[in-house]
C-alpha cells in the first residue's frame, strides 16, 4: 500500500502544478494574474528613504522638483538589453531618468552602459539590493514614475517598450510635468 | 494554393495520426497481429503528411508569399535567403508546425530502425507517439495556424527580430527542437512497457539508443544557443539562467540521469520503476518547457508572441500526455518488480548517487524557476530568481557529482570496493589537487573556479586512467595494450570521451572568471592595452548590409609588436524592425577568444569594450565532444543487434 502511494506521488504532484498553471491562466485572461507584477504598495506614497552610491550616486531627497523615472537595471539582465533603446528614446525627449543598478558590479554596470547606451543623468549602485527591497521591486528591469514632490505615480515591470511609453507614461508624464 | 496544401496535409496529418493513435494500440491490447502491423505504415504516412505540411510553409516564405499572415509578420523580401528559410522555425505558429513535423520523425525513425523490436511493444510505441503528436498537430490547426491568409496582402513583410537573424541560431531550434522531441521516443517506451506489464534488459537495450540520439541533440543544442548568447548578445556571457535556458537544462540534466539509469536496467534489470518515472519525467520536462514558454507564464527573451487562451489549450494537452502517463505509472508501475539487487558500493550504486545528484540538480532548477509564480499565486508575493541564487545551489552540488564521476566507472558491477578504484586514481587526485591550488596560488582564481578546475583535471585524468585500466597500460607490453584498445566496445570510448567533453566544459567554465576586460574611448589610430594585447583603432566606416546599415571599426591587435589579428566589430541598424543590434567579433586561437564590441560615438573616437577570454571556446568544444561521445556510443555494435528471429528471416531472404 506504501509503496502504491510512493508510486501516486509523481501524478499528484503533477495535478497540483497543473491546477496551480490553470488558476495562474485563468487570472492572467481576467487581468488579475501578472507575471510581470501587480501595482505597487507605493503608488500614491513618498519615495522610501535612502542614499546609494555612485559616480555621483543620488539620494531620495534629490527626486524632487521635475518628474523624474527611476529605472533598476542590471548588466546580467537579458530583458534590459531590450529596454535600452526604449530608455534612450524617453531621454531624448527631455525627460530625467536615474538608473539604480541592482545586484551588479559597477565595472559590469559601466560596461553595460557603454555597450548599450547611457540613458541616465545619475547611475546609483545598489549591490546588496537593500533598497530594491524597500522599493518592493520584484525584478530587473523595473521603473518607477516620481513627481515632482517625490510621490511615486507609476511602477511598470518588465522591460518599457513603444506601447507602454505611449499608452501609460506620456500621459502621466503630462499630469504631473 | 500551396499554403491551402500545406493546410490540407496538415489536417491529413490529424487523421493518420489519429489512426496511428488507436489502431495499433488496439491491435496491442487484442493482439491482432494485422492491427499491430498498421503502425509502421501510419508513422511514415504521418511523416510526409508534416513533411509536405512544413514544406509548404517553408515554400511561402522562401518565395516571400505575403498574403500568408505567418509570412507577412516575420519574413522580409529583403531578408537573405537562409533566414527565410530559418525564419519558419523562428515565430510561434511555425515553431509549433516544426515540432510536430519532428515529433513524426521521431515515429518514422522508429518504424524504420524498429524492426528488432517484438512486434507489441512496436506497435505500442508507435502508437503512443501517434497519441502524443495528434494533440500538438490538433492545436496547430485549431489554435495557431500558420497558414491563415491575410487580404490584402501587404507589401512587404515585417521581418524578423534582427538578434535571430544569425547562422549559428539558424540551427540551433532544429538541433534543439530534435532533443527536446527525441526524448519523446524513450517516454512512449516507457508508457509501452508499463502497457505490456513487463520490463526486462532487452527493453533497456532498446529504449538507450533513442535516449542517447536525443542527449546527444540536446546537448549540441543547448551549446549552441549558449554560444549564440556569448557572440550574438555580444557582453561576453554564455548563461543567464533565464527561463528558457532553464527549461533546455531541466531536460538535459533527467536525460543524462536517463541514460545512466537504462543502463543499469539492460546491465541488472535494477532501477526499472526509475528509469520508467525518469523515461516520462524528461519528455515531460521538455513538452513544458517547450510550451509553457508559449502561454506567458514564464516571461524571457526568447518567448514568442503569448495569448493565455492558447494557454489553456495546451495546459489541457500538457494535462492529457503528462497526467495520463503518470497516472498510468502509479497503476501498473507496482506490478514491475525489481530483480537485480546490488551493494551500494557498486557501479550500479555509482549510477544511483548520479542519478540522486542529477535530479536534485533539476530539483533545484525547477524550483528556482518556477517558485516566484507560486510565490505569486499562493501568497502575492513578488520575487524573482536570479543567477545569485542558481549559482550558490548548483554548483555545490556539481563539485560531489564531478568527485563521483571518476570513480563510477571503475567500479564493477553489482559488488565492489573502492580501494582498487582509489589505487587507480591516486595519482589523478594529486594532480587535481595541484591544478587546484595553482589556479588559486598563480592565478588567484577564487575558490569555486579552482575547485571546478581541480574538478576539470580529475575528470580528464579519470577517464584516460579508465582507459589505461582496461587496457592494461603499463602492465602488459605495449602491443598487448594496444590490441587490448582495439578490442575495446565503443560505448566506454563513448564514456570515456563524454566525461572528458564535460570536464573541457567545466575547464571553460571556470576560466571564464579569468576574463580581463575593459572598456575604453579610444580615437582612430589611438591604442588600447588589454589582458597584455594592444588594440590599435584603425578607422571607423560605414557599411550597407542586404537588410540594414552597419557602422564599422576596424581594431588591429597586436602583442609585443607582434601582429595577431583584425577584428571589424560593427553595429547595425535594422530599418525594417527598428533594432539595433552589436555584432561583436572574435578572433580565437582556442586557447583563448580575443573579443571586441563597437560602442557608441563620441567626440570622433569610439567607446570599444574589449575582451581577453581564456579557454572560453573550451566551453562549446567540451559540449561537442561529448555529443561525439554520445554518438560514438551509439555506433556501438552491442545497440543495434537485433533478436535472433530478425536476423535469422533476414538471411532468408535470396540475394
Amino acid at each position: 500500500m506504501n509503496r502504491r502511494l510512493i508510486l501516486l506521488a509523481p501524478f499528484a504532484a503533477v495535478l497540483v502544478a497543473g491546477v496551480g498553471f490553470l488558476a495562474m491562466l485563468e487570472r492572467e485572461q481576467e487581468g488579475k494574474f501578472d507575471p510581470r507584477g501587480v501595482p505597487s504598495m507605493l503608488i500614491g506614497k513618498p519615495v522610501p528613504d535612502f542614499t546609494l552610491p555612485g559616480d555621483p550616486g543620488f539620494a531620495a531627497s534629490d527626486l524632487r522638483g521635475r518628474p523624474i523615472l527611476v529605472n533598476f537595471f542590471a548588466s546580467w539582465c537579458e530583458p534590459c538589453i531590450e529596454e535600452a533603446p526604449a530608455l534612450m528614446q524617453i531621454k531624448a525627449s527631455g525627460v530625467v531618468i536615474y538608473g539604480i543598478a541592482y545586484k551588479d558590479k559597477p565595472d559590469a554596470t559601466a560596461a553595460f552602459l557603454a555597450r548599450h547606451g547611457n540613458p541616465f543623468a545619475r547611475v546609483a549602485h545598489d549591490a546588496p539590493g537593500r533598497v530594491a527591497i524597500d522599493w518592493g521591486v520584484t525584478g530587473v528591469p523595473e521603473t518607477y514614475l516620481i513627481d515632482p514632490q517625490g510621490i511615486v505615480r507609476w511602477r511598470y515591470v518588465g522591460p518599457l517598450g513603444p506601447a507602454a511609453i505611449s499608452a501609460e507614461l506620456t500621459p502621466l508624464l503630462r499630469r504631473y510635468a | 494554393m500551396i499554403p491551402e496544401l500545406g493546410h490540407f496535409a496538415l489536417a491529413l496529418a490529424v487523421a493518420l495520426g489519429l489512426a496511428q493513435a488507436i489502431l495499433p494500440l488496439w491491435g496491442a491490447y487484442r493482439r491482432d497481429a494485422r492491427l499491430m502491423e498498421a503502425a509502421p505504415a501510419l508513422a511514415v504516412g504521418q511523416f510526409v503528411a508534416m513533411a509536405i505540411s512544413f514544406g509548404a510553409l517553408a515554400w511561402s516564405a522562401v518565395v516571400s508569399d505575403f498574403s500568408v499572415l505567418n509570412i507577412a509578420e516575420n519574413s522580409n523580401s529583403m531578408e537573405p535567403l537562409i533566414y527565410k528559410i530559418t525564419g519558419t522555425w523562428g515565430n510561434h505558429e511555425g515553431s509549433i508546425l516544426f515540432w510536430c513535423l519532428i515529433l513524426t520523425v521521431c515515429g518514422a525513425a522508429v518504424a524504420a530502425f524498429g524492426g528488432n523490436l517484438p512486434s507489441s511493444l512496436r506497435a505500442r510505441v508507435i502508437g503512443v507517439l501517434g497519441a502524443a503528436g495528434v494533440g500538438f498537430q490538433l492545436f496547430a490547426l485549431l489554435e495557431s495556424d500558420p497558414f491563415v491568409r491575410l487580404s490584402p496582402a501587404p507589401l512587404d513583410g515585417r521581418d524578423m527580430n534582427p538578434l535571430l537573424q544569425d547562422p549559428g541560431l539558424a540551427m540551433h531550434p532544429p538541433i534543439l527542437y530534435t532533443g527536446y522531441v527525441g526524448f519523446a521516443v524513450p517516454f512512449a517506451f516507457a508508457v509501452a512497457a508499463l502497457l505490456e506489464g513487463r520490463i526486462d534488459a532487452a527493453w533497456g537495450r532498446w529504449v538507450r539508443p533513442w535516449t542517447l540520439a536525443a542527449w546527444c541533440f540536446l546537448t549540441g543544442g543547448i551549446a549552441l544557443g549558449s554560444w549564440w548568447a556569448y557572440y550574438e548578445l555580444g557582453w561576453g556571457g554564455f548563461w543567464f539562467w533565464d527561463p528558457v535556458e532553464n527549461a533546455s537544462l531541466l531536460p538535459w540534466l533527467t536525460g543524462t540521469a536517463l541514460l545512466h539509469s537504462a543502463l543499469v536496467v539492460e546491465k541488472r534489470e535494477a532501477l526499472k520503476v526509475w528509469t520508467v518515472l525518469l523515461a516520462i519525467g524528461t519528455f515531460s520536462l521538455s513538452l513544458s518547457g517547450t510550451f509553457l514558454v508559449r502561454s506567458g507564464i514564464l516571461n524571457s527573451v526568447h518567448a514568442f508572441a503569448n495569448d493565455p487562451a492558447r494557454g489553456v489549450f495546451i495546459l489541457a494537452l500538457l494535462g492529457l500526455v503528462i497526467g495520463g502517463s503518470l497516472l498510468l505509472f502509479a497503476l501498473r508501475a507496482p506490478a514491475l518488480a525489481a530483480t537485480g539487487i546490488f551493494a551500494p558500493v557498486s557501479r550500479e550504486g555509482a549510477l544511483v548517487l548520479n542519478n540522486i545528484l542529477l535530479c536534485s540538480i533539476a530539483a533545484v532548477v525547477l524550483t528556482g524557476t518556477t517558485y516566484p509564480l507560486f510565490a505569486d499565486l499562493l501568497l502575492g508575493e513578488k520575487l524573482s530568481v536570479g543567477a545569485p541564487f542558481f549559482n550558490a545551489t548548483v554548483f555545490p552540488l556539481a563539485i560531489p557529482l564531478f568527485a563521483a564521476m571518476s570513480f563510477g566507472p571503475m567500479l564493477a558491477w553489482k559488488r565492489a570496493a573502492l580501494a582498487p578504484a582509489l589505487m587507480k586514481l591516486w595519482w589523478a587526485a594529486l594532480v587535481a589537487a595541484a591544478v587546484g591550488l595553482l589556479a588559486a596560488g598563480v592565478l588567484r582564481a577564487a575558490l569555486l573556479p579552482a575547485l571546478a578546475l581541480a574538478a576539470s583535471a580529475w575528470l580528464i585524468l579519470g577517464a584516460f586512467a579508465d582507459i589505461a585500466a582496461r587496457i592494461a597500460l603499463f602492465r602488459l607490453p605495449l602491443p598487448a595494450s594496444l590490441r587490448r584498445l582495439t578490442g575495446l566496445s565503443r560505448s566506454s570510448f563513448g564514456t570515456t570521451l563524454a566525461h572528458a567533453g564535460l570536464s573541457i566544459t567545466i575547464a571553460g567554465i571556470a576560466a571564464m572568471s579569468l576574463a580581463q576586460s575593459a572598456i575604453v574611448l579610444v580615437h582612430p589610430g589611438e591604442v588600447a592595452h588589454v589582458g597584455g594585447y594592444d588594440w590599435q583603432l584603425v578607422d571607423l566606416h560605414d557599411r550597407a548590409g542586404p537588410n540594414y546599415a552597419a557602422r564599422v571599426a576596424t581594431i588591429r591587435i597586436s602583442r609585443a609588436g607582434h601582429p595577431v589579428t583584425v577584428l571589424a566589430p560593427e553595429r547595425r541598424s535594422f530599418p525594417v524592425q527598428q533594432i539595433n543590434t552589436t555584432e561583436a567579433k572574435i578572433s580565437t586561437n582556442l586557447l583563448r577568444d580575443l573579443y571586441a564590441v563597437l560602442g557608441e560615438e563620441r567626440d570622433g573616437g569610439a567607446v570599444l569594450r574589449l575582451h581577453v577570454n581564456p579557454l572560453a571556446p573550451w566551453i562549446w568544444l567540451g559540449a561537442l565532444v561529448m555529443a561525439c561521445g554520445g554518438l560514438i556510443s551509439l555506433a556501438d555494435r552491442r545497440l543495434r543487434v537485433g533478436a535472433p528471429s530478425r536476423r535469422r528471416a533476414g538471411s532468408a531472404v535470396p540475394a
